[in-house]
Formats: structure tokens, sequence, C-alpha cells
């Protein structure tokens, strides 16, 4: 805690000293990430949650590799999904506790800049792990051997997404004491859109036919939502910190 | 008319549970959002007048607990100066 | 231009406004509604194909369309809130979610039963029943927020971010859903073509849906009239309003 008050600390002092936009988004990344890897088993648990939810659906629906191939990218997304919503409580809570979220958004600059930097920093910690597990994952699954790059591609683009749109909804909550079951009443409709193109794009792939239409509609999500989810982040943040 | 007696009608030509089931639903949930509603409203004011009842109630009981603590304060003054008055007397 | 409109900013004003409109709105919702009703359960012909099951679409139809209306003022007011940072567009907000969720319900319940004997089965995973069970969803996430929060005007900002976002969403989902569903349409069980509608069934269906329209309205009203009271009640307005109706 105490290490954590002096980074802020030395991160106000800086801000004083007219930071340059960049600057301030790499200061607020490194924080986030150095305090991360201070509570490693954050970072770990939703991998493992990731991991136990896939491997709980073979065990439900039986290990025919027919029906574990056909429904493997549903599965991988739809636990990426639940698991990325797992992680996204950390995302403003501890800074919500002990004030220093109030301190951010108190600075001269942009909260755009630094809910943007703190985003970059979840999925930094949450949705790049994911990407490098899913492979083995797929195998487990019998993934079709051509849909692997698909896979990645989707999660890749469509991870980014989850962490924009899950930050809205924590900033909301931040404030609420039970806010962990509210927030994935209010993120998991808004996530829809996303596994639908992902799927069908790693679907289409194991067809062995170009997915780049549903790879570019991702792509196009990622881009509106880095656009426009940080002023929603920021504008819900003032009412929760209030 | 479409119907040629009421038995047909309520029948609806064999569809009269999926008919009746949907008039039957959205009916009971219209009027139980209507009166919910309805009933919000007045235990709104219930609510307000029984606070604005409860704020009279202790505004009349700190003007009589002033008074009171004046009257108080006279009698003794008036005890004190017939104490100063007898002494003088005496 | 919109100088008329600005004396109803105040909380006042518009509460005794509505109260003067809201006996007009529930009238003509009785009328309407009830000569709908009985026209459409009694007077409108069948349909050719789908024999008197398609009286549901007098409910189903105007339930659907209202309950996205109801979204999309909901929206209005949320992004009128945050804009202008009018309370009472706050307060309208929350009077409208509840209602909205019902109509959703009813159009999810009357779907499902008009499914039944068309389709087979009471669910199938048709674009528009689905995209109507993620507005319920939106819906549902709009007033449990409303409720998470102690402080009203709190609630009030949190609830319009969240339905301006779910606005902007709800285009990508519905368009995402119906694609999603022409992709997946071997598992669809065969559909019907649209109904055709002749003139006498479209009279009733338009009695029906202004009468709904106008139910919508009125119960709009009470809630909203609700909300001011609740946002308002240590005015002096309030306390003679209430003094004078309770005695």
């Amino acid at each position: 805690m105490n290490n954590n008050n002096s980074i802020t600390t030395i991160n106000q002092e800086k801000i004083k000293n007219n930071l340059s936009y960049r600057a301030a988004f790499m200061l607020i990344l490194k924080r986030d990430i150095t305090i991360a890897f201070r509570h490693r088993d954050d970072i770990i648990n939703p991998l493992l949650f990731f991991v136990i939810v896939v491997t709980l659906f073979p065990l439900g629906i039986g290990p025919e590799s027919s029906t574990l191939s056909r429904i493997a990218p549903g599965i991988i997304w739809v636990a990426a999904l639940l698991s990325t919503l797992l992680s996204l409580d950390r995302l403003f809570k501890s800074d919500h506790d002990d004030g220093s979220l109030e301190q951010m958004l108190l600075s001269p600059h942009p909260v755009f800049i630094l809910v943007l930097a703190k985003i970059v920093a979840h999925w930094l910690l949450t949705g790049l792990p994911l990407i490098f597990i899913a492979p083995l994952l797929a195998v487990l699954l019998h993934l079709n051997e051509n849909s692997y790059g698909a896979l990645m591609l989707t999660l890749l683009l469509g991870t980014p997404i989850l962490s924009l749109i899950g930050a809205i909804g924590v900033a909301l909550t931040v404030g609420i004491k039970k806010g962990g079951v509210l927030l994935s009443l209010l993120v998991l409709p808004l996530y829809i859109p996303v596994l639908i193109f992902a799927t069908s794009a790693i679907d289409t792939a194991a067809m062995n036919l170009p997915f780049s239409g549903q790879l570019a509609i991702i792509a196009a999500l990622f881009f509106g939502s880095l656009t426009l989810a940080p002023f929603a982040v920021s504008a819900a943040l003032k009412v929760s910190t209030n | 008319m479409q119907f040629d007696s009421i038995n047909a009608f309520f029948n609806m030509g064999g569809y009269a549970f999926y008919v009746w089931l949907s008039y039957g639903v959205s009916t009971c949930l219209l009027v139980a959002l209507f009166f919910s509603s309805k009933a919000n409203n007045q235990k709104i004011i219930k609510k307000i007048a029984q606070r604005q009842k409860r704020e009279n109630k202790l505004r009349q009981a700190a003007k009589l607990q002033n008074e009171q603590n004046k009257q108080n304060k006279q009698n003794k003054q008036n005890e004190k100066n017939t104490i100063t008055s007898s002494e003088e007397k005496s | 231009m919109w100088k008329w409109l600005h004396p109803y900013a105040k909380p006042e004003i518009t509460y005794h406004f509505t109260g003067k409109i809201l006996p007009w709105f529930s009238y003509l919702a009785t009328i309407l509604l009830s000569i709908g009703i009985v026209w459409a359960l009694l007077f409108a012909p069948a349909d050719y194909q789908q024999g008197d099951s398609f009286r549901i679409f007098y409910l189903h139809v105007p339930a659907a369309s209202l309950s996205m209306g109801i979204y999309v003022g909901m929206a209005t007011a949320a992004l009128c809130s945050l804009v202008w940072q009018l309370k009472l567009a706050d307060a309208s907000a929350a009077a409208m979610a509840p209602v909205g969720a019902t109509f959703t319900l009813i159009a999810l319940i009357t779907g499902a039963a008009w499914g039944k004997p068309m389709w087979g089965t009471w669910w199938i995973w048709d674009a528009r029943l689905t995209s109507e069970l993620i507005l319920l969803f939106l819906y549902l996430g709009v007033i449990a927020l409303h409720n998470a929060f102690e402080d009203k005007t709190l609630a009030g900002k949190a609830a319009a971010i969240l339905t301006l976002v779910g606005v902007i969403n709800i285009p990508i989902i519905k368009y995402s859903v119906e694609w999603w569903n022409t992709l997946h349409q071997g598992a669809t069980v065969s559909k019907l073509g649209k109904p055709s509608m002749t003139m006498d069934m479209f009279w009733p269906f338009v009695f029906c849906f202004l009468g709904f329209a106008l139910l919508v309205a009125t119960i709009i009203c009470i809630r909203f009239r609700t909300e001011i009271l609740a946002r308002n009640s240590m005015r002096p307005w309030v306390r003679e309003l209430v003094e004078k109706v309770e005695g």
C-alpha cells in the first residue's frame, strides 16, 4: 500500500511539472503494471478460471471430437468474456478505495489519456495472456486446424474491445458496494456483437473460406470503442467518485 | 362479427390457448404496472406527509421546551427575588 | 424558438402540467384501447394463412415497437440530462425504464405465444425475438443501476451514461443478430412470409397502437410525477401540495 502511495505522489509531482500526454500515458501504464505485478494472483486467477471453464465443457458435453470442434470457438470466446469480466473489477477498485482515482481526475491532464492508459494496462495483463493460452485450449477442444489463425486474430482484435466496454461498466459500478453482479448485467449484453462476429470468423476459417469481412467488422468495433469508450468511462468515473 | 357463437369466439379457431394466453398475460402485466405506479405515487405522498408531521411535532416540542425553559428561568428569578426581598424584610 | 419550453424546466410547473394532461391521456387510452381490442378480437378478419392466431399480432407489434420507442425516448432524456443538466430529464428517464421493460416482456411473451402455433416451438432464435431479448437485458441493466444508488441524482446520471452507451450499441447488436441469423439459416424452422394486411386488418391495428401509446404516456406520466415528488420532497411547493392532499 505504501509503495502504492509513493508512486501516486511521484505521479502527481511529475504531472505538476507539465507532463506531455505521452509521458502521462506511459506513467500510468507503468504504475498499473508495477502494482499488478505485486499482486500476481490477480493476473493468474482469471487465466485459471478461463482454463477451468473451458475444460468443464467437454466433461459436460462428452468427448466426441466432432461435437467439440463444432462448439470450440463459442466455448473459448464465452470463457474469454467471462474471465475478462472477472478481472474487470480490479481496473478501478483499489484506486477508488485509496483515493488515487480522485487525484487522477483532479490532475490537469485529460482524463481520456489516463483512462486509456489504465485500460491498456488491463488488457496487457489479462487479454494478452489469454491470447497465449487460447491455442493450448483449442488443442484440447479439437479446434479445426485451419481456424487457429482466425482464433488468434479475433482474440487479438476482440479482447481490447472487451476491456474497453467493460471499463464503462466498472466505472459506473465502482462506487457501489455490491457491484460485481450488477457489472455482468450491464456489460454482457454489450459484448454480444463481438462474440457473434468472432465466432463466425473462426467458423468461416474452419471451412477454408476468407474471413476478412468479419475481421474488418471486429476491427471497426475496436476502433469505435477505442475512440468512444474512454469518454464514457471518464464521464462515469466523475459520477461515481462525485 | 367474425364468430358465429360465443363458443367459437372462445375457441379462436383452435388457437384459443395461445391467443388468450397472450391477451391474458399482457393484461395482467399492464394492470400490475399501472396499479404499482399509482401505489408508488400514493406511497411517496404518504412518506412526505409523515416526515412533515414528524418535523412539525419536533418543532412544536422544541417550542414547548423553549417556553418551559424561559418559564423556569423566570420562576427561579422570581424565587430569588422573593428570597432576597424576604431577607431584606427580616 | 424554444423559449416556450423554458418554464417547464421548473419541477412545479411541469408537475401541475402533467397533472392536467394525465386524465386526457388516460381517457383517450381507455377509449382507443377498448375500441381497438374489441375490433381486433371480434370484428377483424382472420388471416387466411395463420387463422385466428393472427389476433396476437394486435398486441405483439405495438408492444414491440413501443418497447424500442421508449428506449429511444429514454436515450433522448438521458442526452438532455447529461448535456443540459436537466434534473427533470433524469426523472423522466427513470420513469420510462420500468414501462419499457414491461412492454419488452409483453412483446417477448406474445411473440412466443404466436410462435408456438406458427413455428411449432415456443422460442426460436429469430433475429427480431433475439434482439428483443437483448433489449430486455439492457432495460434491466438500467433499472438495476437506478436501484443500486442511494442518491437519486447520481443514479440518474449513471443510468443516463449507460442508456447512451446502450443506444449506440442497439443498432450494432440488431445488425449483428440479424446477420448471425441469416448465417445460421439452417437452424430456423420454416418462416412464414409477412402476412398481407388488408384495410379491415389495418384499422384495428391503428386503434390498438395508438391506444397502447397513450397507455404508455399515462403510466409514464404517473411515474414521472412520483419521481418529481421524490426528488423535490423538501421544496415548499411539495409541502403545500402534500398538506392539501393529506389534509
